[in-house]
């Protein structure tokens, strides 16, 4: 099973790989090079070091972001999936956040912080965080109510339940938040980079639109959309890793 | 107090014999407008085991979980070994009627689930985890999640756990209800085993009159909602008698035949 979907996801990339260089050739416009044109720039880059050191730069507010996103995220999620209260204090800031128009904020976030780290980190924080929150919450809310109340009638402590009951049961929706959220971070630290200062990724899209050099352009867009993948696919690892039996569909009858 | 509804059906047996484990007072619960239990009243003699029969939905359920203190009742009170009963505690283990198992646990873990929450150490509970595993023939799976195992095999994981904690009140609800014929008669002599060797008290649901005869001390018929007990049956003669000879005794007869008389009027 796992090769066959191994040669589907391989399949699939192929296609879309195919479709682009195609599209490049006809060309679909003077602005879009071909598949392969990008991934020479991209060895171009790789080879003398541009793509590392601007990685330096946008990994900085991506990773400190995503793990404040993770830890925070998923704490106020369970805070608000297990009390009223917070639900009632919490759940608007956070429903607002994820229907608020991002590039509208950006202007007030760079007012009151700078266009430093600090507001690179909110953009990515600020894409990421809801819908982790939001996710764990409901997961939290949805736990099936007769397996609450076998770990009362064995005597388990309410930190039990929230440990060994609520947060299992609760991890397959958790990360599937983290999926969504994670991916998000991705789009905020390169819009944070296009919209606040040019640096790292954002900078050589910008630099290279600039002078027109499309294939670096695309080999940086392309290089971030691997690295979000590559990040997907070890978050699934962790979550295999942790939670085994969540794995298949569980029916009780 | 015991209510007249009871008075009249002990009179067929002597309650005065026996000390109650566990007694249920004018238990009432309504869940919304929906009346479950109404004014309740049963005595659970010690080191016995009493089956509840009564039409679904007539809240057997209900009343073990009250007994359990996982849900209180909206009016009485019960108590186990003279305590009122305020919430789930260490005299009294629970088997669901859904199973309530844990689908990321291994068997062994959802087994040892009760041990693990009283602190017992790992290579201690796993060793008496084992043992019970074993016993509801389950050895070898030890290590399955309850997604590879049959709907009959996660019902006897959800025993395995609940005899594990070696609770004195077992709360039984529809324990055998999944399992194959074969294996079913096979736990009912196992049950009538465990109750003559062990001073524990069985409270035990089921749907089946054959089985509630078979394996009961006491049979507590329940009216259909709002639920209260409308008779009390206590077979008397053919326990002795040995395992194999209960299904063709007279009396075994007779009674399953009685209680088919007084259900069928709710079920016409
Ligand atoms: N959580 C609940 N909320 C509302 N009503 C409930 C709830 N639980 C049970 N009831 C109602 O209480 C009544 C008794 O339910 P209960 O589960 O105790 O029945 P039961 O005798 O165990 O039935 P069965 O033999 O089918 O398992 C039912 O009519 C049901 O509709
Ligand atoms: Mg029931």
């Amino acid at each position: 099973m796992p090769n066959r979907s191994l040669l589907l996801k391989i399949l699939s990339a192929v296609i879309l790989f195919g479709a682009w260089e195609i599209a490049g050739r006809v060309p679909v416009s003077f602005a879009f090079p071909t598949f392969l044109e990008s991934m020479a720039a991209l060895v171009r880059m790789t080879a003398d070091g541009t793509i590392f050191t601007a990685y330096a730069e946008t990994l900085k507010p991506l990773i400190v972001g995503v793990a404040i996103s993770t830890v925070l995220g998923i704490a106020i999620g369970l805070w608000v999936g297990l009390s009223q209260f917070f639900d009632w204090l919490f759940s608007p800031i956070f429903i607002v956040m994820q229907a608020a128009p991002l590039a509208a904020l950006i202007p007030l976030l760079v007012l009151a912080y700078g266009i430093g780290l600090t507001s690179k980190v909110l953009v990515v924080c600020i894409m990421a965080m809801p819908v982790i929150v939001l996710n764990t919450s409901s997961a939290v809310r949805n736990t099936p109510e007769s397996m609450k109340e076998m770990g009362r009638a064995f005597l388990a402590s309410d930190t039990a339940i929230v440990l060994k009951i609520i947060i299992p049961a609760a991890s397959p929706v958790i990360f599937a938040g983290l999926r969504l959220g994670i991916s998000a971070g991705f789009i905020g630290a390169i819009l944070s980079e296009l919209k606040i200062t040019p640096t790292g990724v954002g900078d050589i899209i910008t630099y290279s639109r600039s002078i027109a050099d499309y294939p670096s352009m695309y080999a940086a867009i392309f290089s971030i959309i691997l690295l979000a993948v590559l990040f997907l696919n070890l978050l699934e690892k962790i979550e295999v890793v942790l939670f085994k039996g969540n794995q298949r569909g569980y029916v009780s009858d | 107090m015991v209510m007249s509804q009871t008075k009249a059906a002990f009179g067929q047996a002597e309650p005065a014999d026996y000390e109650s484990a566990v007694s249920a007072r004018n238990i009432s619960k309504n869940y919304g407008a929906v009346e479950a239990l109404r004014d309740l009243s049963l005595e659970f003699p010690r080191g016995q085991l009493t089956s509840l029969l009564g039409p679904s939905g007539c809240g057997k359920t209900t009343l073990l979980k009250i007994i359990a203190g996982l849900l209180q009742p909206s009016a009485g009170e019960v108590e186990v070994n003279g305590h009122t009963v305020t919430g789930p505690g260490p005299d009294r283990a629970f088997v669901f009627q859904d199973f309530a198992l844990l689908p990321w646990a291994t068997v062994m873990r959802n087994v040892a689930f009760g041990l693990e929450m009283r602190g017992v150490a790992k290579s201690e509970r796993e060793g008496i985890a084992a043992k019970y595993i074993a016993e509801v023939g389950l050895s070898g799976f030890e290590h399955s999640y309850p997604h590879e195992l049959s709907g009959g095999m996660r019902q006897r994981v959800g025993l395995a756990r609940a005899l594990s904690v070696d609770a004195q009140v077992l709360l039984m609800d529809e324990p055998f209800s999944a399992v194959d014929e074969q294996t079913r008669r096979k736990f009912q002599e196992d049950l009538l085993a465990l109750v003559q060797h062990e001073n524990k008290t069985f409270i035990f649901v089921t749907h089946s009159i054959e089985e509630a005869v078979y394996v009961s001390d006491q049979i507590a018929i329940l009216l259909p909602r709002p639920s209260r007990v409308s008779e009390i049956i206590r077979p008397s003669s053919f326990r002795s008698k040995g395992v194999d000879n209960i299904r063709r005794d007279p009396e075994y007869l007779d009674i399953v035949d009685q209680i088919w008389a007084s259900l069928r009027s709710y079920v016409e």
